[in-house]
């Protein structure tokens, strides 16, 4: 079983510069937690200290955010292509 | 180091001034080289915080996506962003470094009662510890964004 994981621009300086990279993981969460033990730098990019995933993190499969879906519990099947995609924010102090 | 036309820089700062008195944001196009980054055209977006436009911005990922078609058919890159911060220096907020994403560019134009005054530009280090300044240099003859 093969799915996809799309990798932005932004992250690829610490998967070797690929753009996409191949995972056999069953769901969301485990595709990720692959992901950043294979590619440790993108792990502190990705999750919170107390791990959960950054709020400016947004995960889709297939196009459908999966906030929507089971979040990183969704599962995935052979052919999914999982998006890592940035939304961005800022902003002065008060 | 960022390399900005004259024409380019002062789309970012019209953007500011006439977001003014919140904070206006957009994405920056351009090309990313060995030695250095180009920002060929800018992308305005609008700023989605509407509950404190004043001193926060965000851009949707539906508008990441839109700026990285837009990117694509012109032949560039997104590179970077750009944001005003009204009435208040062109340097990054804590807040501005814990949301950053690395590698893009990340550009403040500071709006003083209206009128656009500084522009710069950082890039969050690896470890997410801080922002780094980035140099920007002027684009002579550079040709007009699109």
């Amino acid at each position: 079983m093969a799915i996809k994981l799309e990798i932005p621009t932004a992250l690829r300086p610490f998967t070797g510069k690929q753009a996409s990279v191949e995972s056999d993981a069953a769901t969301v969460g485990e595709a990720l937690r692959r992901l950043t033990a294979t590619y440790a730098d993108l792990h502190k990019h990705l999750y919170t200290d107390d791990g959960r995933i950054r709020s400016f993190v947004n995960i889709y499969v297939n196009d459908e955010d999966i906030r929507y879906l089971e979040k990183e519990n969704t599962p995935i099947k052979d052919g999914d292509t999982i998006s890592i995609v940035p939304s961005i924010a800022g902003g002065r102090r008060r | 180091m960022l390399l900005l036309s004259e024409e380019i820089g002062r789309g970012i700062r019209e953007h500011g001034a006439r977001g003014y008195p919140n904070e206006a944001c957009g994405a920056m196009l351009g090309v990313d080289r060995e030695e250095n980054r180009e920002v060929r055209a800018l992308f305005p977006l609008i700023n989605r915080r509407d509950d404190s436009p004043r001193n926060r911005f965000s851009v949707t990922a539906e508008d990441v996506r839109g700026a990285e078609r837009a990117a694509a058919q012109q032949g560039l890159e997104l590179i970077g962003w750009y944001h005003s911060h009204p009435d208040h220096p062109a340097r990054p907020s804590d807040f501005d470094r814990d949301q950053a994403w690395p590698w893009y560019s990340y550009v403040i134009v500071s709006v003083a009662a209206g009128e656009p005054r500084d522009l710069t530009s950082w890039r969050l280090a690896d470890d997410r510890s801080q922002f780094l300044p980035e140099e920007i240099a002027a684009r002579a003859g550079a040709p007009p964004a699109k």
